[in-house]
């Protein structure tokens, strides 16, 4: 099959890669450019572990065409932080204990990022509305709802709910 | 169409590991060039805290800080070996292993700075910062990077300590029929309210409240976020996952992840948590394991609430609309059976 060349911002940097007809934006990250943050988890757009943001829309990589975005800004989770500072949101989930095993968190992170880049107050629906296409295992969700609101200062302190009345005999 | 409510209750005893030929994990513990501790396992951190934890146990056992343990795990080539991490056993098999490779890796290290103090190493104390100093005389003391550095570069020791915890195999007595399978066992009680729609036979799960006693909570945190996911997957277990729905035949049921059903962020479910400790005799610094008990009572309540609500009795998960309204249509109706 033929390759073709295409060329697109990167978290802000340009990138310039052969990609072949139908090979899909996912694999164009993790294999040409080697950004490993998008990852692989159903292949079908279920489950939201490869989202990504093209030009600010939440998009899953694993159902887009690579060459179509050609020209486009693609924005991933390694995005996030600049140099050593963390986003307020990998912040919010780091002191909310919003992740586990992992997998989802760069998928929620964008979902979140573009929430909070068009809507920087949203209420817990919004919140779950955008998180609605990433699928967790096993945090049961509230952790990142909580971690999200948190990010936008929206006053849910990620102190928990851990009500332990102590050691009991 | 009419919303039932209903109100279930379920208890459980977690038994925290196995007993299929003897239950052993073990851990390797030694100091490295710039005087912190690696941990060495085999054992798997799947996102549970496996890791924080061991590193937790190391630093309290070796008297140093957190920040000066590297916890280096899920690698069985270079590891010592793990049975793995499953039946709830990390924290407890695991923690008692680093207990005991700690404990031999601060003696050694405690000898070292004796020597170098000239003083008895009964007779040092750690601080938990990263000094080791006489009883009673904080000025006479000696960094842990420092008692490591003497300890490889003129005494010539390894600052290193090996662990091992086993739950042997217990065989059934012949005489009586009876074993003792389990050393330890955790405990939770959960209340769910829930609605059933009887038109619909569609279950909302409104409410769970819950206690889940788990030995020492050794992180609380992590206790706590692992509670509110595997609860969550309880109910995920309770009203929705399979691939054999009770569809007419297979070939209606899911063909792919599309189709197979996990509720989502707007299913999440409001609940409240009570952590009760009470230290296992035989756990690393108390603790049990917060494992696979987080969903167990789920199930049995969402059941026992169902039939609350609408009085049919559902003995195979998930628990599915279609289910119930056969149910519903078998006893004439819905029969509530009165929130207690």
């Amino acid at each position: 099959m033929a390759k073709k060349p295409i060329q697109f911002q990167l978290n802000g940097s340009s990138k310039s890669v052969f990609v072949e007809e139908g090979q899909n934006l996912l694999e164009v990250l993790r294999r040409e450019v080697g950004d490993l943050t998008p990852k692989l988890g159903c292949a079908q757009g279920a489950c939201g572990s490869c989202t990504v943001l093209i030009d600010g829309e939440q998009i899953v990589s694993c159902l887009t065409l690579a060459e179509t975005v050609e020209g486009a800004s693609v924005e991933t989770a390694a995005g996030l932080a600049n140099g050593p500072t963390l986003h307020a949101l990998q912040e919010a989930f780091m002191d909310g204990f919003a992740a586990q095993c992992g997998f989802c968190t760069p998928g929620m992170l964008v979902s979140a990022k573009a929430l909070l880049d068009k809507n920087p107050s949203p209420s817990r629906g919004d919140v779950i509305e955008a998180i609605s296409g990433n699928l967790c295992r096993c945090t049961g969700y509230e952790p990142i709802i909580d971690a999200i609101l948190a990010a936008a200062g929206n006053g849910h302190n990620s102190a928990g709910r851990y009500s332990g009345s102590g050691r009991q005999s | 169409m009419t919303m039932h409510s209903g109100r279930g209750f379920a208890a459980i005893n977690y038994p925290i590991g196995m007993n299929l030929g003897g239950d052993p994990s073990q851990a390797l513990v030694h100091s490295n060039p710039d005087g912190k501790f690696t941990v060495a396992l085999s054992s798997i951190d799947l996102g549970q805290g496996m890791k924080s934890v061991t590193r937790q146990i190391a630093a309290e056992t070796l008297g140093i800080p957190v920040a000066d343990v590297y916890v280096d795990t899920a690698d069985s080539d270079t590891g010592p070996h793990c049975m793995g991490s499953f039946a709830s056993r990390g924290t407890h098999r695991v923690g008692n292993a680093v207990i005991e490779a700690a404990t031999e890796a601060r003696g050694v290290m405690l000898e070292a700075a004796a020597e170098e103090l000239e003083v008895n190493p009964e007779d040092l104390v750690t601080d938990g910062k990263g000094n080791i100093h006489v009883r009673g005389a904080p000025s006479r003391s000696i960094t842990t990077a420092e008692a490591c550095g003497v300890a490889q570069f003129q005494q010539g020791k390894t600052v290193s300590g090996r662990g091992i915890f086993l739950i042997p195999l217990s065989d059934v007595d012949p005489d009586t029929g009876e074993m003792t399978p389990v050393s330890c066992f955790a405990h939770a009680a959960l209340v769910v309210d829930l609605e059933v729609d009887d038109m619909t036979g569609e279950v909302t799960v409104l409410k769970m409240n819950s206690a889940y006693e788990v030995g020492r909570a050794l992180n609380p945190r992590l206790v706590e976020q692992q509670l509110i996911g595997g609860a969550w997957m309880g109910v995920s277990h309770a009203l929705y996952e399979t691939t054999e729905p009770y569809y007419p035949d297979r070939s209606h049921g899911p063909q792919d992840f599309g189709s197979y059903i996990m509720p989502g962020p707007g299913e999440v479910v409001p609940h409240d948590i009570a952590i009760l400790e009470r230290p296992a005799p035989d756990g690393p610094f108390g603790g049990k394991g917060p494992g696979e008990m987080c969903a167990n009572p789920v199930l049995p309540a969402v059941a026992n609430a169902v039939f609350n609500a609408v009085g049919v009795r559902i003995t195979d998960l998930p628990i599915t609309p279609e289910k119930i309204l056969r149910g519903i249509k078998a006893n004439g109706g819905a029969q509530p059976q009165g929130i207690v």
